[in-house]
């Protein structure tokens, strides 16, 4: 708990890290993780884990689970070469796919798990949050082909940033719940979420969307996101013909980083590098870079590192992706950047925007705002290491910010300007 | 060891929580834990207050405010946010506790944990103890993550006051109740603070069930808000809290001594 424990044997953490032996049976990634919450939400999480254990790698599951990724979702995603950004940026860039899943992003993949476990365990409903709107919508169509009733909540901010994804999700069949409370983004949909859960904790399931919250959910969304990286680095080694020289993938709360990461942790060669949003700048409340800028502590369930006051009050973040506008980070992150394997750095809002329109423009694919924060990373990694090969995890497609970029490219003519 | 056992057992600041409520029990009285959150309404008022509420309840616990109050209710969120538009901190009201006049009722801390790791938990016993505080109530700090923080707070002889829930397991039930100290914070209901609680039989018999394990007082708290709901709970608890509807009264410009003792009025 104190920062005194942050000092702990670093190379004992990632040979235990890569051996796969965290989550402990603590819920403990090293120091972070665990399970802050209410009493009354223990039994829940008890249950929850005992479902993972019993369900989540029978061949029962792993085959219907196979099945519906083949047919329904459309796995395995593509592997990308991208020629112009390749020639621009002079290192060899590949692209993972995600934004070819069904509903538009990696979210599906867990959505998906989830329900399939929700409703082996026996749920009445689900419920879940959202901030891009992307685990909402992937969690309504989830909910639509398991047939279970949905309820996501949903920051009044967000709803209005990513408008075309609420009427999505209720086209899909949820109901979306406006969250006025607290900062009106993800934050305050989790805590409404974990709210309506401890009202119900028996017959609700919590189908939280990124790898934070307490334990099991970090292991359980990594787990369902870890196709990402399995399938990338087969697909580097027949497509590419190698592993790649270093991996970038944006960081939320971190799960299709997470899901990018783990599968590439015990290649020693592969660099492995987090971006998060930088915000408008590097002061407290202007950005979401929780691992680049912030403190040990315990927020919604996880102790992990936060974007917080010296009083441990919790810091409004800033970020023109809803889908990064997070003040905390999943814990496995945290451990990954504390063992060293992995490193964190940030790119700015306008950084990101320019990354986005010149991904457009040169490979003909309109990123997210979230996924165009990794491009920004691998941009300035190719920059100093020519002649590399680079992967990146494309994590969700664009189509969902178009009020933003009207707003911000489109209003400001800047979008054919990167060629 | 003797020398505390011989001279000041009896004040260790945990078992003064305990002593108010069984002497509220003694003269016929459930005990009345009544909460407010710190500075709320008014952070000038905050020193008024305490005192008014102290003189009225057995036991005092004070909401240190949090961005992210998760298993609370509508009011206890207002007010959270509130006392933090007004600079609220635990740091500001240690310093407050400290160099005020305090009521005679025992005081407890209610805190989310974060800010509490930030003050610093090697820290906090001691500068808690100073300001008069005799335990803490952490919501989201579990039985199973809360080792480390009891053992900081035992040193000081200050309680880490455990809740337990109608789900909480038997097993659970027992492990809880043996470490809670002062008393043991009975949740009436799933969900979070504020809505009224119905007092129907299955919540009784479960509160019958948590007073048979504990070897402290057993308080009931989440949805108190008439003498009706007390005089119902009476022979099931030894105390009640009440937060949410006091925390209304004091918004509303009331009378909260008034309110604690309409609370007690056998109707």
């Amino acid at each position: 708990m104190k920062p005194t424990h942050v000092q702990a044997d670093t190379a004992r953490l990632l040979a235990d890290e890569i051996a796969g032996k965290f989550p402990d049976a603590r819920g403990r990634f090293g120091p972070y993780g665990g399970r802050y919450v209410p009493e009354t939400l223990i039994p829940a999480l008890d249950r929850l884990e005992a479902g993972i254990k019993q369900y989540l790698y029978s061949a029962a599951f792993q085959q219907e689970m196979t099945q519906e990724l083949a047919t329904w979702v459309g796995r395995p995603t593509a592997l990308s070469y991208a020629r112009h950004l390749s020639a621009s940026w002079g290192a060899e860039v590949w692209l993972k796919r995600e934004d070819l899943a069904h509903t538009g992003a990696h979210k599906i993949n867990n959505s998906l798990g989830q329900a399939l476990l929700a409703k082996r365990l026996g749920a009445k409903r689900v419920i879940a949050e959202t901030g891009a709107g992307q685990h909402g919508v992937a969690t309504a169509a989830a909910c639509a082909r398991i047939g279970l009733p949905c309820i996501v909540y949903m920051g009044a901010v967000d709803m209005e940033r990513q408008a075309p994804n609420v009427g999505r999700m209720k086209l899909l069949g949820a109901e979306v719940v406006a969250v006025t409370g607290g900062d009106k983004t993800l934050r305050a949909a989790i805590d409404e979420a974990l709210r309506d859960w401890v009202a119900d904790p028996t017959d609700t399931y919590y189908l939280l969307g990124s790898a934070l919250g307490p334990h099991p959910y970090p292991l359980l969304v990594r787990e369902l996101q870890a196709v990402i990286g399995r399938e990338a680095r087969a697909q580097m080694l027949t497509q590419a013909g190698g592993l790649p020289n270093a991996v970038f993938a944006c960081v939320g709360g971190g799960s299709n980083a997470i899901g990018t990461f783990v599968p590439f942790v015990a290649d020693e060669s592969v660099e492995i590098v987090g971006v998060e949003a930088g915000g408008t700048s590097s002061a407290l409340g202007r950005n979401a870079a929780t691992l680049v800028y912030g403190r040990p502590g315990v927020l919604q369930g996880t102790y992990s590192l936060l974007l917080q006051d010296d009083d441990g009050q919790i810091q409004e973040t800033e970020s023109v992706s809803a889908g990064l506008d997070y003040p905390g980070v999943g814990p496995e992150h945290a451990l990954l950047m504390l063992a060293g394997r992995a490193r964190y750095e940030s790119a700015t809002d306008a950084e990101a925007l320019a990354a986005l329109a010149e991904c457009s423009r040169q490979e003909g694919i309109l990123p997210a705002i979230e996924s165009a924060h990794a491009f920004v990373g691998a941009k300035r990694w190719a920059r100093e290491n020519p002649g590399k090969r680079v992967l990146i995890t494309l994590s969700g497609r664009g189509d969902k910010d178009m009020s933003t970029l009207q707003r911000t490219l489109l209003g400001s003519g800047a979008a054919g300007a990167s060629r | 060891m003797t020398e505390q056992r011989s001279k000041s057992a009896e004040q260790r600041p945990h078992d003064r929580i305990t002593a108010a409520i069984v002497a509220a029990n003694q003269r016929g009285d459930t005990a009345i834990v009544a909460f407010l959150t710190a500075g709320y309404p008014k952070r000038d008022q905050f020193r008024a207050q305490l005192m008014a509420i102290g003189a009225a309840a057995d036991v005092v616990e004070i909401g240190v405010p949090f961005t992210d109050p998760m298993a609370d209710g509508m009011t206890i969120q207002r007010s959270s946010e509130g006392a933090l538009a007004q600079g609220v901190s635990l740091r500001w009201l240690l310093s407050e506790l400290e160099t005020m006049q305090r009521p005679p009722a025992p005081l407890v801390l209610m805190s989310y944990l974060n800010p509490l790791l930030a003050f610093g938990f090697e820290q906090l016993p001691a500068a808690a103890r100073r300001a008069g505080v005799c335990g803490f109530i952490v919501p989201d700090l579990p039985y199973d993550e809360g080792e480390e923080f009891r053992a900081a707070l035992a040193a000081q002889g200050l309680a880490l006051i455990q809740m337990v829930t109608p789900v909480t397991t038997p097993q659970r039930l027992a492990d809880i109740a043996a470490v809670s100290q002062g008393f043991l914070y009975a949740v009436t209901m799933t969900g979070t603070t504020g809505k009224a609680v119905a007092v129907p039989a299955e919540v009784t018999t479960y509160l019958d069930r948590v007073t048979a394990v504990s070897p402290v007082p057993v308080c009931a708290g989440f949805g108190i808000r008439s003498a009706a709901q007390v005089s119902k709970l009476q022979s099931h608890v030894a105390g009640v809290i009440v937060g949410s509807a006091l925390v209304e009264v004091l918004e509303q410009g009331g009378d909260p001594a008034a309110f604690l003792r309409s609370l007690r009025s056998s109707v």
